[in-house]
């Protein structure tokens, strides 16, 4: 594999001194991948898909919107009457943002449910993390851009969390907006960041794919790669596969664009942004629910302030995903291994969607009382049970290759009592 | 205290600790920490290039006119882009607002502290929770329980003279500063 030569004399001028087809190749149509991997390993490349049509959507938007808070909503509705095409683009960016979340998110749940974020992968999963992190803070100003009432209040609300601060939070918040209040200057720099982060993500995805590369693909038996045997080249056979999930996902987002445009979005944000004018019922985009939740779900804690033990509490509980590889005590790394941790999971799903409902609603009542519990479970999942249940739950033997179950059928008796102290030895 | 970083880039070499390597270390520290200040000065402009910019700040002062505002009614206007609330108060509000148990209060701070003349309250109309605008300026308007004021976003109540009483704003309306230059003019800012 290393040492191969190309026929064509002008890629191999090429590739002698920029070893481009050669990586391609490599790391492309040759590149070995788990043979047993399932629909859920589509997501990652989907991922990637929705990153080029969210850079290309948006770079023509660019070319005729106006990040001015006189004109911005008026060049947005020009966008979609006058621009040729103008609709199309932007409700393929409105949407796509929605898919993209979705499928980010498929992704992520799929890395907690096979275990890949464990040794050795904990970088590429903190990559993962940096990504979406990312991804938040790019919707989060994308959404100002088009300066309807949504826009601006969600930018206001959010914005004024960094208040909480102590000492220096007034500071930080004027600094942030450029001006006393959420105004022009904001606009325009949220609008310059929008545009600037993509790219940053590209940068962190590369990162993404070399830290994946090195470490390989997990797979749904959650153990390691033993020989060629358990391997196929990555083209044709997942290219195929990525294609067909890819026509899938187009279909579903062009279906929304098409037909319910507007599925995902506020009325609201049809109204021009009025700094005097507060709406009724402020909420975030559908994927920002679950983290408005746990922001607000949080009282006074001993002599911290709601508002800011509220924001800890958001942060905490995206970096809590950071110590996770730490926080899982087991040593198996696939659910399908692990009885009770795969009812866990789970629940998890749950409490996440019910967390979103809990956002998607005011906090009182019933749904504060919900949103609390649900926040509670959220950090008992990752604090308490992801440690206990590695010493607590007694794993399922497991296979001693990839090849074994495929070639002898899913059997494994013999197999599995072999594979199981090599495993713990681990 | 760079041992580490000679050892690991040449594992060849015996580490060194005589004199030689000693001034070699204070270069090292000393350029670094060189390096480490200007890096930090030169931030320094990009940084502050976000904050307000002299005609954002400059917009700062605003003149009004009391005269034409009768008792007991709130009028708002715009201060550094954001809404403050002026309220010429009744008897009643006054009292109501003074006779408060200081204890009672989240952020306890007696009215006559927060006015220079009774009559007229003057306060930022931004909630301190997360910057709603609070309803209260129209008489259609809900006023809270403390008739006062009433931030819908996350249901804050504030009273009579714009104190927090109950939800999750941690602190009273904001206060700005202003003056006044005769009986019926107030200069904010
Ligand atoms: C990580 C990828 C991206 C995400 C998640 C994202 C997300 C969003 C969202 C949620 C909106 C609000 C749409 C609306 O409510 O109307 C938006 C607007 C916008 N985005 Fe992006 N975006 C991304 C990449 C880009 C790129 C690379 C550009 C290129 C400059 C761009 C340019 C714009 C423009 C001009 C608008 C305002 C026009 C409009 O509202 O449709 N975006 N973006
Ligand atoms: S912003 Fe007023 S209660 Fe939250």
């Amino acid at each position: 594999m290393s040492e191969r030569t190309w026929n064509n004399r002008l890629i191999k001028w090429v590739d002698d001194r920029l070893p481009v087809f050669t990586i391609l190749k490599n790391e492309l149509i040759d590149y070995p991948t788990p043979k047993n991997l399932s629909y859920w390993w589509n997501f990652g490349s989907l991922a990637g898909v929705m990153l080029v049509i969210m850079t290309v959507t948006g770079i023509f938007l660019a070319m005729h919107y106006t990040p001015h808070v006189d004109l911005a909503f008026v060049s947005v509705e020009r966008i979609m009457r006058d621009v040729n095409y103008g609709w199309l683009l932007r409700y393929i960016h409105l949407n796509g943002g929605s898919a993209f979340f979705l499928v980010v998110y498929i992704h992520l749940f799929r890395g907690l449910y096979y275990g890949s974020y464990k040794s050795p992968r904990e970088v590429l999963w903190w990559l993962g993390l940096i990504i979406l992190i990312l991804m938040m803070a790019t919707a989060f100003m994308g959404y100002v851009l088009p300066w309807g009432q949504m826009s601006f209040w969600a930018a206001t609300v959010i914005t004024s969390l960094f208040t909480a601060i102590p000492f220096v939070g007034e500071t930080i918040t004027t600094w942030l907006w450029g001006g006393f209040t959420v105004g022009n200057p904001t606009l325009n720099r949220f609008y310059s960041l929008h545009y600037l982060l993509p790219f940053v993500i590209f940068a962190v995805v590369f990162l993404h794919m070399l830290a994946l590369h090195t470490s390989k693909s997990n797979n749904p038996l959650g153990i390691d790669v033993k020989g060629p045997q358990d391997t196929l080249p990555f083209h044709p056979y997942y290219t195929v596969k990525d294609l067909l999930g890819l026509g899938v996902l187009l279909a579903i987002l062009m279906g929304f664009v098409f037909f319910a445009p507007n599925f995902f979005g506020e009325p609201e944000n049809y109204i021009p942004a009025d700094p005097f004018l507060t709406p009724a019922h402020i909420v975030p985009e559908w994927y920002f629910l679950p983290f408005y939740a746990i922001l607000r779900a949080v009282p006074d804690i001993w002599f911290i302030p709601a508002k800011l033990a509220g924001l800890m509490a958001m942060a905490a509980s995206l970096l809590i995903l950071f110590a996770l590889p730490w926080l899982d005590t087991s040593k198996v790394r696939s659910a399908r291994f692990r009885p009770i941790y795969k009812q866990v999971f789970w629940i998890l799903v749950v409490d996440c969607i019910v967390l979103g409902w809990a956002g998607a609603n005011p906090p009182e009542g019933i749904y504060l009382i919900v949103g609390r519990i649900a926040t509670a479970y959220y950090f008992f999942h990752f604090l308490i049970l992801m440690p206990l249940l590695g010493f607590m739950e007694r794993p399922h033997p497991l296979p001693e290759s990839i090849s074994e179950p495929v070639v002898k059928g899913a059997g494994a008796v013999a197999g599995g009592a072999a594979a199981e102290p090599m495993e713990k030895a681990r | 205290m760079i041992d580490w970083l000679w050892t690991m880039t040449d594992k060849s070499q015996p580490v060194d600790h005589g004199k030689g390597e000693t001034r070699r270390d204070f270069l090292y520290v000393a350029t670094a920490t060189f390096g480490t200040l200007g890096a930090a000065f030169a931030a320094w402009p990009l940084i502050d290039v976000m904050n307000p910019s002299a005609e954002v700040r400059a917009l700062s002062s605003t003149e009004v006119d009391l005269a034409p505002i009768a008792e007991g009614q709130r009028i708002t206007i715009k201060w550094r882009g954001r809404p403050v609330f002026i309220d010429r108060r009744t008897p009643e509000r006054i009292r109501a607002a003074e006779s408060v148990d200081l204890d009672a209060l989240i952020d306890p701070q007696p009215d006559s502290a927060r006015t220079q003349r009774p009559e007229w309250l003057v306060v930022v109309g931004v909630c301190t929770h997360l910057g709603c605008i609070p309803l209260g300026q129209k008489a259609t308007d809900p006023w809270g329980e403390y008739g006062g004021w009433f931030c819908p976003c996350h249901g804050s109540h504030y009273d009579t003279s714009g104190r927090i009483r109950k939800g999750p704003a941690p602190k009273n309306l904001e206060v700005p500063p202003y003056e006044f230059l005769d009986d019926s003019t107030v200069l904010i800012g």
